[in-house]
């Protein structure tokens, strides 16, 4: 007898024979499938957390992977889970992307275990970005606080990398204490450019501390704002940013010029496990970036 | 749309020659409830006779068969300091018989959200395409809503869809391997006859349905986001879940690794979620973005019927109401609507 039924096979289908590229999300269909990476250089930032140089070994992969400030990716340790962590690094940078990971729980920690030259899987890039172009020609102001520099990071790298597209660049930093700043080697770097303005301040100052102390709304008092011609990206936890929101919005600037970053619990970063989502709205698709007014708009949102 | 006639005898032989040749699925009793209804269950059948095409509904849905509860994604073997992985898609193709209208339109709105254009899944995918569909109409179940969410017929979705005339089925023809299919059995052009028989039965079984007033409902759950309708509701929850392991259109998933006892392997293990759990958005740290059960009770039914519109212009909820038997402290969304569309009205 002539067969009924001849098995589908998926994997024979031309997109799936196709470069994996995350950023091209529509046919991709072996989504799954990650990028093996090498941790090629750990960096201890604080008791709590390390950056993590990490560069996708396969040659071809590398070469095209490329992301935009604010997005993404899955990390993932075979055998202990997968986890959304924010790109640190300069989007032009294309050799290998910086991770500032915190240790909060399983996966974290073991990563944190982990020596130089171990592998991990990598998927992505997710997520929407910071719309740096769109900010051209405006003031920028660049606002994190503790955790949230690190996200912040790969827009500060675009924006000193094209200095020259943005009028007045404010760069703030805020946290609890002095033991807790992330990147402390690079303020530095970032003040001796000319035309930055770094300021970083902490609630619990110490013995060592000789900067100023108080909210990170402090350092926004001493900055002259032109709120039409001035956009804001603010990382770090919802009441940091709840507060720092209000506080531009009280100098005039219309809340779809600022910008935040959300985070919610993550398990595909593909609109699949809804697990992201605020209200019906899926933040791996339609944030982590979003405008602040579309916040103010989501139900359960801060 | 092509339509044909096929005896009951014939039908039996079409089922025979689908046995003989791959794996079928099909509604099979499999006991009794307390209240004497026979209980029904979506299983591999290896004869005719263990198939029940008159049942009403099944516990579970056939969801299953496309996204089991539980999966392997991924297996991993490690070797020294390195691993390398492997994906497997499910190849073999299958027969699933009996579906009724509600749970094909469950599948073409898993469809959506899983085999769009972004980042449609290939392991859905393989499923869905190497499974041929048989659906067939009946009348409505017991508590069933699907007509208000318009989901009572289908048009699309399957390879071949039954209406019982009695002494033969109606069938309507949606793909190539359903026409060739049929080829293989004596089947016959539908006559005038066949073509009123089948407008009757289907007129028959439209004219039982009791609506639910479903109008402006996304709207109404804004506009009741803090209502107390969702307080009362919520008190008799105990966030155990079973109402999305039920529902044929619920797909939320959480994944975690396991690693053998020898080290040598380690699997990344989806499996079925509900909202409902008390940890659906627990993130490190100690922060719940949905830590009281009326938040999580209220968005299930948020998703179902105003993101999910919002999204594809119609409702995820199919109204098949088994939620609504599955669920020990008898939430349902019926009442829940109709407590929500006369709050206003006290
Ligand atoms: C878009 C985005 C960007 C992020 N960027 C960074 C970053 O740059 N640096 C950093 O240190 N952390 C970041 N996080 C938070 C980080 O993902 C969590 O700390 C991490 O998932 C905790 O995993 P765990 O296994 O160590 O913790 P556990 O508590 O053991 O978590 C178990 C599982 O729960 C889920 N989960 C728990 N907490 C979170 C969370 N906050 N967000 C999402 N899923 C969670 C994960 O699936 C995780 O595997 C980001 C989160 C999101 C959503
Ligand atoms: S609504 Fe019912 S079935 Fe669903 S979680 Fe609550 S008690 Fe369980
Ligand atoms: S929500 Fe309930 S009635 Fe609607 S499709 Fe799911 S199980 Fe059926
Ligand atoms: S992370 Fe899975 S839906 Fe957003």
């Amino acid at each position: 007898m002539t067969r009924l039924f001849y098995p589908y096979d998926i994997t024979r289908e031309s997109e799936m024979e196709q470069p994996l590229d995350f950023n091209r999300r529509s046919r991709l269909k072996h989504v799954d499938r990650a990028f093996k990476s090498e941790i090629i250089n750990i960096i201890q930032l604080t008791d709590m957390e390390k950056l993590f140089q990490v560069r996708i070994l396969d040659d071809a992969d590398r070469a095209r992977f490329s992301f935009l400030p604010g997005q993404f990716v899955m990390v993932e340790v075979p055998g202990y889970g997968e986890i959304p962590i924010s790109i640190s690094s300069s989007p032009s940078h294309r050799g290998y992307i910086e991770l500032c990971i915190r240790r909060a729980g399983v996966v974290t920690s073991i990563l944190h275990k982990a020596k130089r030259g171990a592998h991990v899987g990598l998927r992505g890039p997710f997520g929407t970005h910071f719309p740096i172009g769109k900010m051209q020609g405006n003031h920028i102001l660049l606002i994190a606080g503790g955790l949230g520099l690190a996200p912040l990071r790969a827009p500060i790298f675009d924006v000193i990398e094209n200095r020259s597209n943005f009028k007045e660049v404010h760069i703030l930093y805020g946290t609890r204490q002095p033991s807790m700043l992330l990147f402390n080697y690079q303020y530095e770097e970032w003040n001796r450019i000319a035309d930055i303005n770094l300021q970083v301040i902490v609630e619990e100052g110490d013995a060592s501390w000789t900067g100023p102390v108080g909210m990170i709304t402090q350092l926004l008092d001493e900055v002259a704002i032109e709120p039409l011609e001035t956009y804001a990206i603010i990382c770090g936890p919802p009441v940091m940013f709840k507060f720092v929101c209000a506080h531009l919005q009280n100098e005039g600037i219309p809340m779809d010029r600022m910008f935040v970053s959300l985070e919610r619990r993550m398990h595909c970063g593909m609109g699949k496990c809804c697990r992201c989502n605020i209200g019906s709205t899926y933040t791996c698709l339609s944030g982590p970036v979003f405008d602040y007014w579309t916040v103010m708009n989501l139900k359960e949102a801060i | 749309m092509l339509f044909r006639v096929l005896s009951k005898k014939e039908f039996r032989k079409f089922v025979g020659l689908l046995l003989a040749d791959t794996e079928v699925i099909a509604p099979k009793q499999i006991g009794v409830s307390t209240d004497g209804k026979p209980i029904h269950q979506y299983l591999p059948v290896q004869a005719f006779g263990e198939i029940d095409l008159e049942y009403e509904t099944t516990e579970y849905p056939a969801k299953t068969y496309f996204l089991p509860y539980r999966e392997n994604l991924s297996i991993c073997s490690f070797d020294e300091d390195d691993w390398t992985r492997e994906i497997h898609y499910r190849l073999q193709p299958r027969v699933l018989l009996g579906l009724h209208a509600c749970d094909i339109n469950a599948l073409l709105k898993l469809d959506k959200v899983l085999a769009g254009d972004r980042y449609p899944s290939p392991y859905y995918i393989s499923r869905r395409r190497n499974t041929f569909i048989i659906g067939i109409d009946h009348d409505p179940c017991e508590g069933g809503f699907c007509q208000s969410v318009g989901a009572d017929v289908v048009t699309h979705g399957f390879d071949l869809y039954l209406t019982d005339l009695g002494d033969r089925y109606f069938i309507a023809i949606n793909s190539d391997r359903g026409f060739n299919a049929l080829k293989l059995v004596a089947a016959k052009e539908p006559t005038k006859r066949d073509n009123n028989d089948y407008l009757k039965v289907r007129s028959r079984i439209a004219s039982q349905f009791e609506p639910l007033e479903m109008h402006n409902l996304p709207n109404l759950l804004d506009i009741e986001f803090e209502s107390d309708v969702w307080k009362r509701w919520s008190e008799k929850c105990m966030s155990c879940g079973s109402c999305s392991m039920v529902c044929p259109t619920c797909y939320c998933y959480g994944t975690t690794e396991r690693i053998s006892m020898n080290n040598e392997q380690g699997a990344k293990i989806k499996q079925l979620y509900s909202c409902n759990f008390l940890d659906f958005a627990a993130v490190a740290g100690g922060h719940n973005f949905r830590a009281d059960r009326e938040t999580r009770l209220k968005y299930r039914y948020y998703h179902q019927h105003r993101g999910f519109m919002e999204a594809y212009e119609e409702p995820l909820c199919v109204g098949c109401y088994r939620c609504g038997r599955a669920c020990l402290a008898g939430i349902n969304p019926p009442d829940i609507i109709r407590d929500l569309q006369t709050e206003h009205q006290e």
